[in-house]
């Protein structure tokens, strides 16, 4: 495992949500990131955010680490959950709510 | 970088047969597409994996040359 591997491997578990993006929550860079925030912040729980566009190498590195082409990347307790388009379909199906208690994952204060 | 919607359906066929794949084109400019694709390969597949195998059809284009496709996958009744 390369360096960059294991840093994001440590990113990764550094918060229950993990979200891997372009830009901020306050702002996003591109309309898939600002979709995932958008559900984020309706799902109701805390959540971490990685700007890649701050950091080239975990911008490329993340995309060999979950073997997913794109940005953003939902981590979940360190698991790879998916990216906007998957976000979307599950909370849209409720799903993703049920994860998040499924993993025990703390609401947003 | 443009893809004519073909493309994507070519790639996406050629690897899923049995698919029913639909592209819109959601900004007219040949780079913001949706893909709708309906294949009984997804079957018994998470949701990433099924995203995962129709990236590999489309053989690393995604993220790059194909900056957008909002991507469904469906498994059929």
């Amino acid at each position: 495992m390369t360096d960059t591997q294991a840093r994001i491997g440590d990113i990764v578990n550094s918060s229950d949500v993990v979200l891997f993006m372009k830009g901020t929550p306050l702002f996003p860079q591109c309309g898939f990131s600002s979709l995932a925030i958008a559900i984020l912040d309706r799902v109701g729980v805390e959540y971490a955010s990685v700007d890649v566009l701050q950091d080239a190498e975990v911008r490329n590195g993340i995309k060999q680490f979950s073997d997913w082409p794109t940005i953003p990347q939902l981590y979940v307790k360190g698991e790879f959950v998916g990216g906007s388009d998957i976000m979307k379909e599950m909370y849209e199906a409720g799903e993703l709510d049920e994860l998040m208690a499924e993993k025990g994952v703390a609401p947003a204060a | 970088m443009p893809m004519p919607a073909e493309e994507i359906q070519g790639l996406i066929l050629a690897a899923f047969p049995d698919a029913q794949v639909e592209i819109t084109d959601l900004a007219g400019d040949g780079d913001h597409y949706a893909a709708r694709v309906v294949s009984a390969a997804f079957r018994g597949l998470p949701r990433v994996r099924q995203h995962q195998a129709v990236y590999a059809a489309l053989g690393g284009r995604m993220g790059g040359e194909l900056h957008a496709l909002q991507l469904t996958t469906v498994v059929p009744d």
